[in-house]
């Protein structure tokens, strides 16, 4: 599993996820949620994490912050970030590193801001768990990064409560937090999904505007392919755990070589298909991880499936075009 | 399947369709101080102002826009779930709206709905076979326990889920064959007309094509209309004959999906569509709106769209458009367009 994309040994890496085995250990039994997960990121480099609910995205993003509560463990597995192994940190260091050089924004605004504060109290409450400065200097950033996120009158806004605000603005206030520290990489965990389509078209535009004039790396977890092909270079596109297709998004996109990357970007209506026209569905459902067929885990619902798929789990190859696949059948 | 609009008679129709809520609750929270003096006031969500459209039979129209656009009060007005404030809905020529439960149980055999969270709508303490038998007993008093029986079989095979499993309860499905046990529960009583508000919304992609294609294959084989509720426009247009665009409770546009989709006429409509996120597509390639959608509770005078219309102009904010037939077929709320000045 040590392989790596061809254009990430160019570059100098920020973060470096080997080999992340996550499980959680229930009653039933012990359940793993992420296995064996590998992929690099550069500085100002936007990766996609695509997948359907279950595929272990989100709880990918958490162990990048090593953030995984009981009865989650990381079992195995670094994460490697300006040069720091950040599941073996101590909790103290690890605060260097959480909201300040890695923030995180949530999909729902609503949850994720503390509706009995102001947002300038939020602000500033953030900044100076991380900064020694005064309440001034807190306040003059925070108006600094409202304004960068497009806040109209910010001064005002500082004095107001989130229930204040409308969704895509909330919105951009958890961004504008997420920005305080100035940080390497922001993890944005399906930052749009509870959003209206012209409010996520705005919020992508200010994410990809963002990443480029602060040189961020974004990881954008989400289940929308279409979204993520607009804003990130690489896509890896995770099932049952694993990363099954990983690669540039355009190459991804066009030429998508794991049956499920295949049947996921048939199964979206695409314009000029002809209205009524059957879409192509991927048969089944995604397995649940107490119950993860044995070898390829999609080869219950794989059109492709040969003898060798039900018993031996494919490794996270390059297939010569670039992307690394993981299927015995490409 | 082509049903050409406008020249059968309307299955539905809706004219003028107006629904309110009440939101000020009780008297001592209705009243204020204004000037010195104790003044009572009402606050009221405009949710659907004014509405009309027909929908031909064998056809699928649906219904687009963001949240708080009215779109599924609309369709709850429809199914007669909300009294509307004023306004008429007929059924097959015949004012449904006015009428007590008695007199609309017969209307209730035709119109059924499927609900966006199939986790929300299913009786988590009764059987699949149940859920299924409950309508058909209901509206069929007269079906002997073997015609109940043979019914729940033929409409589960129907939807793709084997009748063998009748006996389990609904926490026992994945969400994509609750959603079919939703839609199987519609379809027992051999219902004309169809209310699918946001059917797909809480399913994964790979299961949003599998119950797609279902919709699908029932109207294909049950002739069945659909007056379907969504805010994911590519969905939309895959599956609709004509398509009506809301904006704060009115309608903008209203038109068959090709024409809409490859010419939207609205400015609303325009950043709508240009917003959809395409593969492969450029983020930045969408009409930026200014502003937010304001609230229904205060609803802008003129049109309603003009605070974050580009081409408002000084009609657009004193006087409503009307909702008028540009070319055959197409029809659009707007003083620019009416006016030629887009």
């Amino acid at each position: 599993m040590k392989i790596q994309p061809q254009d990430a040994t160019a570059t100098p890496r920020l973060l470096e996820v080997a080999d992340l085995t996550v499980k959680f250990a229930l009653r039933k039994g012990t359940l793993p949620a992420v296995s064996g997960v590998s992929f690099n990121l550069g500085p100002g480099e936007r990766l996609g994490l695509v997948g359907e609910s279950g595929a272990g995205k989100s709880v990918t993003g958490f162990a990048i912050l090593n953030l995984i509560a009981k009865p989650g463990f990381i079992e195995s597995g670094q994460v490697l970030f300006e040069g720091r192994n950040l599941t073996a940190l101590p909790e103290d260091k690890l605060r260097e590193v959480r909201g300040d050089r890695i923030s995180m924004i949530f999909q729902d605004p609503m949850m994720t801001l503390n509706p009995v504060l102001t947002v300038g109290t939020q602000m500033i409450e953030t900044l100076k768990a991380h900064r020694d400065i005064s309440d001034k200097q807190a306040e003059a950033i925070a108006l600094e990064k409202l304004r960068k996120v497009y806040i109209p009158s910010p001064e005002k806004r500082l004095a107001q409560y989130p229930h204040e605000f409308s969704g895509g603005m909330r919105q951009r206030i958890v961004i504008a937090i997420a920005l305080l520290t100035n940080p390497a990489l922001i993890i944005a965990d399906e930052p749009t999904t509870a959003l209206d389509v012209t409010i996520q078209a705005e919020i992508m535009d200010l994410l990809l505007e963002l990443c480029r004039t602060e040189n961020m790396g974004l990881i954008l977890i989400t289940h929308d392919l279409a979204v993520v092909s607009q804003v990130t270079q690489k896509i890896a596109v995770m099932y049952a755990g694993r990363i099954i297709e990983m690669g540039l998004t355009q190459e991804i996109i066009s030429n998508p070589l794991h049956p499920y990357t295949q049947g996921l970007i048939r199964a979206l209506p695409q314009s000029g298909s002809g209205r009524g026209a059957r879409l192509e569905q991927i048969p089944g459902i995604m397995p649940s991880l107490y119950n993860i067929p044995k070898g390829c885990a999609f080869n219950p619902r794989c059109p492709k499936k040969c003898a060798i798929c039900s018993d031996e789990t494919p490794a996270l190859l390059s297939r010569g075009s670039g992307s690394l696949v993981a299927c015995h059948c490409v | 399947m082509n049903v050409e609009p406008a020249n059968t008679a309307p299955l539905l129709e809706v004219r003028d369709l107006v629904k309110h809520f009440d939101i000020s609750g009780g008297l001592l929270e209705q009243l204020t101080l204004q000037g010195g003096r104790m003044v009572r006031r009402r606050t009221l969500v405009r949710a659907i102002n004014g509405v009309s459209l027909t929908i031909q039979p064998g056809e699928t129209l649906s219904v687009v826009g963001e949240s708080g656009c009215g779109k599924s009060t609309l369709a709850r007005a429809v199914m007669g779930l909300y009294q509307p404030t004023a306004g008429q809905v007929r059924y097959g020529g015949e004012r449904i709206d006015n009428l007590d439960s008695r007199a609309m149980m017969p209307f209730r055999r035709k119109m059924q709905m499927v609900f966006q969270d199939p986790y929300a709508s299913l009786n988590p303490r009764m059987t699949v076979r149940q859920i299924l038998e409950e309508p058909l007993r209901f509206h069929h008093p007269g079906h002997t326990e073997a015609e109940v029986r043979d019914k729940v079989a033929e409409v589960m095979r129907q939807v793709g889920v084997r009748p063998g499993w009748a006996d389990n309860y609904p926490h026992e499905f994945s969400g994509g064959q609750r959603q079919r046990i939703s839609i199987a529960r519609a379809l027992m009583v051999d219902p004309a007309f169809v209310v699918a508000d946001e059917p797909i919304a809480a399913l994964d992609v790979s299961i949003q094509a599998q119950i797609l294609n279902l919709l699908m294959d029932a109207q294909d084989q049950r002739g069945l209309t659909y007056l379907f509720i969504s805010h994911d426009l590519s969905v939309v247009r895959h599956i609709s004959t004509r398509v009506a665009v809301m904006y704060l409770g009115c309608l903008c546009e209203l038109a068959p999906a090709d024409p809409l989709f490859e010419a939207p006429l609205h400015p609303y409509t325009q950043a709508l569509l240009s917003a959809i996120p395409r593969l492969g597509g450029k983020a930045s390639g969408h009409i930026r709106l200014t502003g937010d959608v304001p609230t229904p509770i205060n609803l802008p005078p003129g049109c309603v769209f003009h605070g974050r219309c580009r081409q408002a102009a000084q009609r657009c904010r004193e006087e409503v458009p009307a909702l008028r037939e540009h070319a055959p077929g197409r029809f659009v709320a707007c003083h620019a367009v009416e006016e030629g000045r887009i």
